[in-house]
């Protein structure tokens, strides 16, 4: 893939304001998840981890710090998704259905 | 060959579409659990986009595959059992330790280019300035972001209390010369020197937990929130470094969208995000460290026998929820209690204070834990104007957003904040362990006021012996 800075700085610009068009009004209750669940994406530098290692080729300590650096993004982003997906759970939870008092 | 590059562009395409739904989905509450799904799938597309392009060019050495698999297995372990393992009532520290970790990473990464890829064969990574600065700012904002979460974590965990020098003037004169420090760094690493990556590490570490050591436990939901959003600028750094465009996409989208939600944050609290990070902790400047017995004078302490009369003989009874809640772990005790109040014809209900617990959604996530219905907790809007027509208001653990001095007191620190007006209403009982105060350290005017009786006592305990009182009084039995 071609990679020019011109490009990126514009796929950077691009990102940027679409993450703060994304977010309009956000209740409260929901305050926690997501920023446990944007957290959870910001893992994402695994990609660069990942290519860290694979590029390493045979020089080991690249290889132990691209492994750790892979290690704690995929901690952020396992963690963080499955973390965020137990508080929702709580939420969808069907309101129990009464039949007394307004 | 070209098909998979096509391939590869179309997953990518996939996976920025998806996160991008997945953000867009977490701000409602229906569409909230399947859009976390979606962002999970979309990160694991991502991942399958890298594998597809590396099987296209050469294939990834057996080395590498090891290393791979060794890093994945425990970082993707340890996350599972903490995030399985850790109590609710421990969200935002568990929150702030996945965000450092995220930031870690691009941190290892930048550096790892810059030690071992720098001059070596292509070199064509670090040569421009482009590259050199977003492994700086990969390299300053991970650090940061790392060592501030650390901090983040440690404090609201109560591993670390707020040393006495980090409130003086002091701290920003160290936070100035670390930034110096860093910028130093910087410009060395900037012009090619290797020897300037470990002054900006270094100095971008110390420089993370000054700037976090001095805020106070209630703003820290906000601290995290906007470290969350660092994390995401560390990504799409790391991005510009390993020269991945769903990197940048990625890091960008949550950069800006932290941002706005801590914003958001800020609002509720009613708190620029400029005095939050540099103001100091609420409540330290004023009075010293915390407030205690000594200063209350009037209080009207009462037992559980007399709480549970009054609770009886009410028509409206409303519950405030807070962190001293949370910390007993008396969530599914009050469901009880409740339960019998409704049983016996009172109208309960739970008002929920947007920054009420240590983080917003706290008490949500709480309450929805011990099966108490949606529709009965109610935000402060809602509920403010209800107070003067409800007989009895419950305060379980909470301090600072009842504290009436909010509202009364322009001298206080706490002036502006919103907060619920329980004083309004005929009757208020505080269930709190001590006198101590709350986390701002600010007294609450509201245990001396004359309609309101303090509880002694753990949550948990109080609520068991309200549970037996009232049951004993007969309420909830029909005829």
């Amino acid at each position: 893939m071609e990679f020019s800075h011109t490009e990126a700085l514009w796929v950077l610009l691009l990102g940027s304001l679409l993450g703060f068009e994304l977010i309009g009004k956000v209740p409260p209750t929901l305050h926690t998840p997501l920023m446990s669940g944007a957290n959870a994406i910001s893992g994402i530098t695994m990609l660069a981890a990942l290519s860290l290692i694979i590029k390493a080729q045979d020089n080991l300590p690249l290889l132990v710090l691209g492994s750790i650096s892979l290690g704690f993004a995929l901690f952020n982003v396992i963690g963080g998704f499955l973390v965020t997906d137990r508080m929702l759970a709580m939420f969808s939870r069907k309101p129990i259905r009464k039949q007394d008092n307004r | 060959m070209m098909n998979t590059a096509i391939f590869k562009y179309a997953i990518d395409l996939f996976a920025v579409l998806f996160l991008a739904l997945g953000i867009k989905g977490l701000s409602k509450v229906r569409s909230a659990r399947a859009a976390n799904q979606l962002a999970a799938l979309a990160m694991g597309l991502a991942l399958l986009g890298v594998f597809i392009d590396f099987l296209g060019s050469d294939a990834i050495s057996f080395n590498s595959w090891i290393w791979i698999v060794f890093g994945s297995v425990i970082g993707g372990c340890l996350g599972m059992i903490t995030a399985k393992r850790v109590p609710m009532t421990a969200m935002p520290e568990t929150v702030a330790l996945f965000n450092g970790c995220g930031g870690m990473s691009s941190l290892l990464v930048a550096m790892g280019v810059v030690l071992f890829l720098g001059e070596s064969d292509s070199g064509q990574t670090t040569q421009d300035f482009v590259g050199n600065l977003s492994i700086i700012v990969s390299v300053f904002v991970g650090a940061i972001t790392f060592f501030g979460s650390i901090v983040a974590m440690a404090k609201l965990q109560g591993w670390l209390s707020t040393p006495g020098w980090t409130q003086s003037k002091l701290r920003h004169a160290f936070n100035i010369a670390l930034s110096v420090l860093a910028f130093v760094g910087a410009a060395e690493l900037l012009l090619g020197g290797q020897s300037g990556l470990w002054l900006l590490v270094i100095s971008s570490g110390l420089l993370g937990i000054g700037v976090t050591l001095p805020i106070g436990g209630a703003d820290m939901p906000v601290v995290i929130s906007l470290l969350n959003s660092y994390s995401g600028v560390a990504a799409a750094a790391a991005g510009f470094v390993v020269q991945s465009q769903l990197l940048i996409v990625a890091g960008a989208m949550v950069g800006a969208a932290g941002l706005i939600l801590t914003q958001v944050m800020c609002n509720g609290m009613n708190r620029s995000l400029l005095s939050v990070l540099f103001g100091g902790a609420l409540g330290h400047s004023a009075s010293g460290v915390g407030s205690n017995l000594s200063e209350y004078v009037n209080i009207t302490s009462c037992s559980v026998e007399e709480c549970a009369l009054t609770i009886e003989a009410a028509e409206r009874v409303v519950i405030v929820p807070g962190y001293g809640l949370a910390v007993a772990q008396a969530q599914h005790t009050l469901r009880e209690v409740t339960r019998v109040l409704e049983a016996g014809g009172i109208n309960v209900s739970y008002a929920i204070h947007p920054v009420a617990g240590r983080m917003p959604g706290h008490m949500n996530v709480l309450l929805a834990e011990a099966d108490v219905p949606y529709e009965q907790l109610k935000e402060m809007d809602v509920i403010n104007p209800d107070f003067p027509a409800t007989d009895v208001v419950l305060v379980l653990g909470a301090n600072d957003v009842v504290n009436p001095q909010a509202k009364n007191d322009s001298n206080s620190p706490l002036y502006g904040m919103p907060v619920l007006d329980v004083y309004e209403a005929r009757t208020v009982f505080v269930v709190k362990r001590g006198m101590s105060a709350g986390y701002s350290g600010i007294k609450n005017d509201l245990f001396e006021m004359s309609n309101t009786s303090m509880v002694f006592g753990d949550a948990k305990k109080v609520l068991g012996d309200l549970l037996v009182q009232l049951k004993e009084l007969g309420l909830g039995r029909k005829g």
